[in-house]
């Protein structure tokens, strides 16, 4: 009896399932190339200056997205300055000050929960709760707002998740030299995780850019160009909510894939720069802190 | 207790009927002990005895742990350091730690002993440049970095941290320095240099170090400790304790027999 080789039917059932996990690793990529390729083949023709740089007009046909572009920069911009201090700062209490952990574990859970429910909901509570009851009517800061509330359990977790990476040693170290908590953790502890702290705004950057749902409730569908202040006060599409507009109500598909095309470029871009930042951020740390500055 | 037949200093630290629990553990119980001033105090005992828990209370380090609760009494220089009127920062700078693991900030050798003064609000780069050289000076690692005062301090060796860290401690000027097994992690070499440095900073400070090493406490230390379970077995010199033990449990440990 030859006892190098497996029986037969081992053998073919090994081949068997290899291939259908070939087959079906071999489709996903499929898939998601395919996906890549028709939307840069049908919209990189459509990509021209005078689309980047133009407001659309009732000239048929002629679109120009220059308006959503800046929309979308207005609503990241408030979103983040807005979520930003909100987020770290609920983290920072977390992990810092909070001493019961019953409480915490309670926040965490709700969290977590937050970030699971599907972003049509917020839409629906943004309107409400911001655009009516607010007071702020169908606006970019509504939409913006409306952001804040789905991103911040996210921008929270990660800067907590960054928190605990700084070591203990460090924190009772400073204790121990007499220095109080605030202290503690502006000279100690955040500049060990502000790596973590930023490359969680750049994924909040990336979610912001691909969301449309909530956006069509709060911050309307507009094209006009403003000035950041005015644009804050007034509806406007962002590039996600135009390329609904244009594929859907207006039947314009080259100006929608191209779009695509652009936000595709624009979520590689911003996933790129996150893992550029965290490394960068990781080599600064290995040369130690910037210098507290004193006088001459 | 106390070992004050050996010195006549006064004393600087007492506790008194001290205990301290973590939720259900108590980890120390009715500890009284004097300790003089300017002497070097060892506290020996196996793990988990309570050493660097009497340790850590001195200087309301405990504090940090939410689970821990303490009852008695802490006088530093008569003071009840538990009272609402003691500002716990000002405790900490007069009674300074070193821990077991080197842990300077992962910021340049200056800055480092910087942060201290820093933290008690010395601005003027004259001033701190003076306090930086001293403190080094004081923590003998002075020549090995004062070329160095620029970079990461986490590129120094084990030891040179670890007198970098004594060195830390030093600058915000305590009276008391409170060391956690400070030689514990490191190799014989830098221990020896350790170990010169505590005998030298007694001249100025007052020194409770906990260790895990007999030869060291016997070494270096005018009165010795002995915790077993929380209790404070036997408290006296350091000659009489390593000598002629007053109670068995301690001689059981000194001579190795269990610990």
């Amino acid at each position: 009896m030859k006892t190098n080789q497996l029986p037969i039917r081992r053998r073919a059932y090994i081949a068997t399932m290899k291939t259908i996990m070939w087959i079906s690793a071999l489709i996903t990529c499929a898939l998601i190339i395919g996906i890549i390729v028709y939307v840069f083949v049908k919209g990189i023709p459509f990509i021209s200056w005078d689309l980047l740089s133009t407001s659309p007009t009732y000239i048929p046909h002629h679109i120009g997205i220059l308006p959503d572009i800046m929309n979308t920069i207005y609503i990241v911009i408030a979103s983040l300055v807005v979520m930003v201090p909100l987020g770290a700062g609920a983290a920072i209490y977390l992990e810092e000050y909070a001493t019961n952990q019953k409480v915490v574990a309670v926040i965490e859970y709700a969290a977590e929960t937050l970030s699971g429910i599907p972003s049509i909901i917020y839409g629906l509570v943004g309107m409400l709760f911001f655009c009516e009851f607010a007071g702020l009517r169908t606006s970019i800061l509504a939409g913006a707002l409306t952001l804040v509330i789905m991103n911040l359990p996210s921008i929270m977790r990660t800067t907590q998740e960054s928190l605990k990476t700084v070591p203990q040693s460090y924190r009772e170290g400073a204790f121990a030299l007499g220095a109080g908590k605030w202290r503690v953790i502006r000279t100690v502890v955040l500049p060990g995780c502000v790596d973590g702290i930023i490359t969680g705004c750049v994924l909040a950057t990336g979610r912001i850019l691909g969301e449309s749902a909530a956006l069509l409730f709060t911050a309307g569908f507009a094209h006009a160009l403003n000035g950041f202040f005015q644009g804050l006060m007034s509806p406007g599409a962002t590039l996600t909510v135009a390329l609904y507009v244009y594929a859907k109500e207006q039947g314009e598909f080259g100006a929608a894939f191209a779009i695509a095309a652009i936000l595709m470029v624009l979520t590689l871009g911003i996933n790129s720069l996150a893992m550029w930042l965290e490394n960068h951020f990781k080599k600064l740390r290995e040369q130690g802190y910037p210098q507290e500055k004193s006088k001459e | 207790m106390n070992a004050s037949d050996n010195h006549n200093n006064e004393t600087i630290i007492s506790t008194k009927d001290l205990c301290v629990w973590y939720d259900d553990f108590q980890a120390l119980i009715d500890v009284s002990m004097e300790i003089p001033e300017k002497s070097i105090t060892a506290l020996i005992g196996p793990s988990g005895c309570g050493k660097s828990t009497f340790l850590r209370t001195l200087n309301r380090m405990n504090d940090l742990i939410d689970c821990a609760k303490t009852t008695g009494n802490v006088y530093y220089r008569g003071q009840d350091i538990f009272q609402s009127s003691m500002e716990v920062s000002e405790l900490r700078r007069h009674i300074g730690m070193v821990f077991q693991k080197p842990n300077p900030f992962p910021m340049s050798v200056y800055d480092n002993i910087a942060y201290g003064p820093r933290t008690h609000g010395i601005k003027s780069r004259a001033k701190l440049d003076d306090i930086v050289e001293r403190s080094l000076r004081n923590a003998a690692i002075w020549e090995e970095v004062r070329d160095k005062l620029r970079q990461n301090a986490l590129g120094l060796s084990g030891g040179q941290q670890q007198r970098l860290c004594i060195a830390r401690a030093l600058a915000v000027q305590p009276d008391v320095l409170l060391m956690d097994e400070p030689t514990s992690a490191l190799d014989p070499i830098s221990t020896t240099k350790i170990e010169e440095l505590i005998l030298q900073l007694k001249e100025n400070y007052t020194i409770i170090i906990v260790t895990h090493n007999m030869q060291q406490a016997l070494r270096i230390s005018d009165g010795t400790a002995f915790f077993l379970l929380g209790d404070l077995i036997e408290y006296g010199s350091t000659d009489v304790i390593f000598s002629t033990p007053s109670d068995k449990r301690t001689e059981d440990y000194i001579t190795g027999r269990f610990g």
